[in-house]
């Protein structure tokens, strides 16, 4: 188990990492699905199955379809190597920054204390109780999402509809 | 007990390969019949050359293909372009991992050279390869996959109607998978569970079409334009495309495009035989023999619709989708759930 869970990790991290280092919108897109790949296989790994299927589903099967789209649409052709003049200052910036956040980061990761790890009850995971906990004590938060998403819908259909006029 | 290990994994290989053997059969015999029907539709007999009525033009086909120039246009982008065809292939054979086609194919224990084994352990005994709590939303998973493969075939290509037909696809698609999750909601709500298993075993007393009709309309047609059959191939339509996405594809690369639209056809087909027609169950004959004959007896509807009816424009395609089947679901999912409320009361 803890191999595949390596096997997984690495997966991601060097997916992740192609992600940011591809020049062409379209590979970063497809090595972004990679990465979810090998996410939903970690959640597998901690049994919750359903995480893992909506992850599939929903990232890697309609989200980056829509990516995807809108690459092909908006860049057709390879895009021309352009070499930005970056000044001194710019760069020297940037890496002292890069650095500083890594270290942040590395501090505040060491820092975390994990509790000892406990057996997760029985159906945790489960479709049946995530909707239990969804529709009972996060019934709140729920629907707010929605109407959040509905003002998303919404606003993406004023957006579209005033270019017509 | 401890040799056990190899002897499971050995015996799940096999009932692998021994599922994906039939699977491809089925395939290659689905390609026949959808030009014999077609052929007996238009009044003419379809191929009866190769063998007795024709039974051996599968084969001849995929020598065809096999023998055909491989060819790759220029400008193209390689490795997607062999990269695509296999993209879409893939997950059109992975759903069948959960689709159950029978109940129970072996006993508990089998003494296999002197080891006892205890078949019980993988659910090597069942009728299914992997009975996954999450069955259904995993065979949507894989389906929501095999889109990949279009839209990267159809840019890769460097080829306009390529692309378009990809384009068009990824739209299609996206839109559709919507209308299928929730045209199979009422079935939840039935069943219970996302388990396949479990979903066939609630239908023991009766089959979900009977109370799910609308559901059963509404789910055939997201998997119709979600395998881009006729009506919804607009991806591939000749006047307007070339062919779509497969403009620039031949030999076995094409090949195995085509393996994989016929695949969609079946596990469609599987899926909802598992969803609203009982699955395996049903009186006198084996389970397995019931699955097959419910599968293609919808294998039969699908080639029928396409020789029936005229393919629709893309504006009506989505107009369809948002304006008709989105509030249909609704209301399917809505009155499903009320009954329910007040049978239990």
């Amino acid at each position: 188990m803890q191999m595949i869970f390596f096997i997984l990790a690495g997966v991601a991290l060097v997916s992740g990492g192609l992600v940011v280092f591809q020049r062409h919108p379209l590979r970063s897109a497809l090595w972004l699905i990679v990465n979810f790949f090998a996410v939903a296989g970690i959640y597998l790994l901690a049994h919750a199955e359903f995480i893992a299927a909506i992850q599939i589903i929903v990232y890697a099967g309609a989200i980056m379809v829509l990516f995807l789209f809108v690459i092909m649409l908006l860049n057709l052709r390879q895009p021309e190597e352009e070499q930005r003049f970056m000044h001194l200052g710019q760069k020297v910036g940037g890496i002292t920054l890069a650095v500083f956040t890594v270290l942040l980061l590395v501090y505040g990761v060491c820092k975390v204390v994990l509790p000892p790890g406990k057996d997760a009850p029985p159906g945790l995971g489960n479709t049946e109780s995530i909707a239990k906990l969804l529709f009972t004590d996060y019934l709140l938060p729920f629907e707010v999402t929605s109407v959040l998403l509905l003002v998303a819908i919404v606003g993406a259909v004023v957006l579209a509809k005033s270019k017509l006029k | 007990m401890m040799n056990q290990l190899p002897i499971l994994v050995i015996m799940t290989a096999v009932k692998i390969l021994l599922v994906l053997t039939v699977f491809l059969t089925c395939i290659a015999y689905t390609v026949l019949m959808e030009r014999k029907v077609l052929g007996y539709i238009q009044l003419r007999y379809g191929p009866n050359r190769v063998g007795p009525w024709g039974l051996f033009q599968p084969l001849a086909d995929a020598i065809k293909l096999l023998f055909k120039e491989e060819f790759t246009p220029p400008g193209a982008n390689k490795v997607l372009f062999i990269l695509a065809p296999i993209i879409t292939a893939v997950p059109a054979f992975l759903p069948l991992a959960a689709i159950p086609f029978a109940s129970q194919i072996l006993p508990d224990t089998l003494t296999i050279y002197g080891y006892k084994v205890d078949l019980t352990v993988a659910g090597l005994n069942q009728g299914v390869i992997a009975d996954i709590n999450v069955g259904l939303l995993y065979v949507f998973a894989m389906g929501s996959l095999s889109v990949y493969g279009a839209v990267l075939g159809g840019w890769a290509s460097n080829n306009k109607y390529s692309l378009l037909g990809g384009l068009r696809l990824s739209a299609q698609m996206v839109s559709y998978e919507i209308f299928l999750g929730l045209s199979v909601i009422g079935v939840l709500m039935l069943a219970g569970s996302l388990s396949l298993v479990k979903i066939v075993e609630a239908q023991k007393s009766m089959w979900f079409i009977a109370y799910q009709p609308l559901g059963f309309v509404l789910f055939m047609i997201a998997a119709f334009a979600e395998c881009a059959r006729t009506p919804f191939d607009l991806i591939e339509c000749e006047n307007e495309l070339v062919a779509g996405y497969q403009t620039e594809y031949s030999s076995m690369k094409y090949g195995v495009f085509m393996m994989g639209e016929y695949g969609h056809i079946l596990v469609a087909s599987a899926l909802a035989t598992t969803l609203f027609l009982g699955g395996w169950q049903g009186p006198v004959l084996p389970p397995i023999a019931w699955f097959m004959i419910k599968t293609f007896a919808l294998v039969f509807f699908f080639i029928w619709v396409r020789g029936t009816f005229p393919r629709f424009r893309f504006d009506q395609l989505m107009k369809l989708g948002w304006k008709v089947m989105l509030p249909l679901c609704l209301v399917n999912i809505l009155f499903t759930g009320i009954i329910i409320q007040f049978l239990q009361r």
